[in-house]
């Protein structure tokens, strides 16, 4: 038992140590920030401690800028996984030998950079782009097109995180054993019921995995929003953003960072034992 | 199962409309006479002529390719080793998977102030390509670790044992049974995480130290001045054909090789 134990933490050591510096200490030290009064310009905590950035950090004032971050991400796992599992499933049971060819040609629009990527939606949602303009024959066009929308926002973040999804899905719907279909099929059950209680439970493990993997990323991402949305779609990220980079006020960055951190912490604990298999 | 699939097959043709449409605009747009991305006025090839010209966007890009390059061997290396580390129960190891799942719950944001925050206090490690591999390693190493584990943890020890009872070493073994079998997830694992790397905008945006912008960075920074430059498009058209045209390639030689194996074995 003991040698077993030595073994994997010898082969974990790497991965600890590096983890060790370079995401729990900078963690430590956005906590210890968050408790100084202001921060001077080489970036030093000042004294004496405080928790006045948490009292700013907690007004109700931000408070809708938290919901609708919340909002955005959940609604972007949501996309993912109804446009993911489509695709994943397609592969796995039908690709073949072109499975890894198939595979890669969903990777390969992500070799552009994201935020050309970002800048393509921009100019396809523009008033004059080219979604207003097929919309319009229909009459549903906008005016000023669908920029500066929640929709427009979602829709990036749902782009720009598909491959989170596809992935872990692949994996689980490659795993996942074809002949429980038939079988179910043979025993009488239609496509519904065979999806629900043989399928689904079947690749749940992926999508959990891949939920996981959109999510985050879609909480914290404030490139997307601050590119397709307006003042109206500020996320949470994007106010710790410009307390760094702008507002210059890092005590009160740190002070949010801490309470998305807290936020992450909860629901990790929420999913307890259960995310074992997922991780 | 003799039902024709055919819905399924419009959703995903549907999918994948979704994933190329931005694409094949951006690559229209490319060859655009005017500015605009939105509205095409004509053909011209003056954004790749510029592109050519520009000695920034190929110095980024350069940086760019090494980081993502380096990030990737190193975090798929000590990945896989924690991957098999966490194969079999032992106690502590709940500990562990709470500390790997904090990369990939940790919004980047937060990542992101946190490591500036870090580097700065030390002082004596000046932001730039260091600071850079060690945040992009941190948040890569996860993500392979799931991929490889997810193989790792559904492969049959059986094998193994039947390996070693045919008088393989420990070492034959892992390289002649283990190795082939992960193989796979190895290298999902490392493509996935040369892609993060590479693709990376928000931890990257605050570790850049002078003379050592990523790409993605120095577009960031150019469009939200001025919009995007279409010589970034004609780039980034450029990168979608040449990964297009490598995996064609990939595909092709793969299929051959098959073909070939397959003949020399009927000669047999």
């Amino acid at each position: 038992m003991f040698r077993r134990w030595l073994k994997a933490n010898a082969l974990l050591a790497p991965t600890g140590v590096w983890l060790g510096f370079f995401l729990i200490a900078p963690l430590v030290v956005v906590v210890e920030f968050s408790f100084a009064t202001r921060h001077t310009g080489v970036a030093r905590a000042v004294l004496p401690w405080t928790v006045q950035a948490y009292r700013t950090a907690l007004d109700p004032a931000f408070l809708p800028i938290f919901g609708r971050t919340l909002l955005y991400a959940g609604a972007t796992t949501l996309a993912c996984l109804l446009l993911g599992f489509p695709l994943a499933w397609f592969i796995a049971r039908y690709g073949g030998r072109y499975r890894t060819a198939l595979l890669a040609a969903v990777l390969i629009p992500f070799w552009s950079s994201y935020l050309a990527r970002i800048y393509a939606w921009k100019a396809l949602l523009d008033g004059e782009g080219l979604v207003n303009t097929v919309f319009g024959w229909v009459g549903l066009d906008r005016d000023g097109g669908f920029l500066l929308t929640d929709g427009a926002v979602v829709l990036g973040l749902t782009y720009g995180f598909l491959p989170f999804m596809v992935l872990p899905l692949y994996v689980a719907c490659e795993r996942f054993d074809m002949r429980l279909v038939e079988a179910s099929y043979d025993l009488g059950h239609g496509r519904v019921s065979t999806f629900f209680r043989v399928v689904l439970p079947g690749v749940m493990s992926g999508v959990l995995a891949g939920s996981l993997l959109v999510l985050v990323p879609a909480a914290g991402d404030f490139v997307t929003p601050k590119l397709l949305g307006g003042v109206d779609q500020s996320t949470f990220g994007s106010v710790i953003d410009d307390q760094f980079r702008g507002g210059n006020n890092w005590p009160l960055g740190s002070a949010m960072a801490v309470l998305l951190l807290v936020l992450v912490v909860f629901v990790l604990v929420l999913r307890g034992r259960r995310g074992e298999d997922v991780l | 199962m003799n039902r024709r699939p055919w819905v399924l097959g419009v959703v995903v043709a549907l999918v994948f409309l979704f994933l190329y449409a931005p694409i094949a605009w951006l690559a229209i747009a490319s060859f655009n006479s005017s500015r605009s991305l939105s509205r095409i006025s004509g053909f011209s090839l003056q954004w790749y002529a510029e592109l050519a010209d520009d000695t920034r966007v190929f110095a980024s890009l350069q940086l760019t390719l090494q980081l993502a390059l380096a990030s990737a061997v190193i975090s798929t290396v000590i990945g896989t080793l924690a991957a098999f580390g966490l194969r079999r129960a032992f106690p502590g190891r709940a500990l562990w998977t709470v500390l790997l799942s904090l990369p990939l719950v940790v919004p980047e944001v937060v990542m992101g102030v946190a490591m500036l925050g870090f580097f700065v206090k030390l002082a004596g490690v000046p932001l730039g390509f260091g600071a850079l591999l060690c945040a992009h390693v941190a948040f890569s190493l996860s993500f392979v670790v799931v991929v490889v584990r997810s193989r790792v943890s559904g492969m049959d020890v059986r094998m193994e044992e039947a390996a070693a009872d045919l008088g393989a070493s420990p070492f034959v073994a892992f390289r002649t049974v283990t190795l082939p079998l992960v193989a796979p997830a190895v290298a999902a694992g490392a493509a996935f995480a040369f892609l993060l790397s590479f693709d990376d905008v928000v931890i990257s945006s605050y570790l850049t130290g002078v003379g050592s912008t990523t790409l993605p960075v120095f577009v960031y920074a150019q469009a939200s001045k001025r919009g995007i430059s279409p010589e970034v498009v004609a780039l980034s058209t450029l990168m979608v054909t040449a990964t297009a045209l490598l995996l064609i390639i990939g595909v092709v030689f793969a299929s051959w090789r098959a073909r070939r194996a397959g003949s020399v074995a009927r000669l047999a």
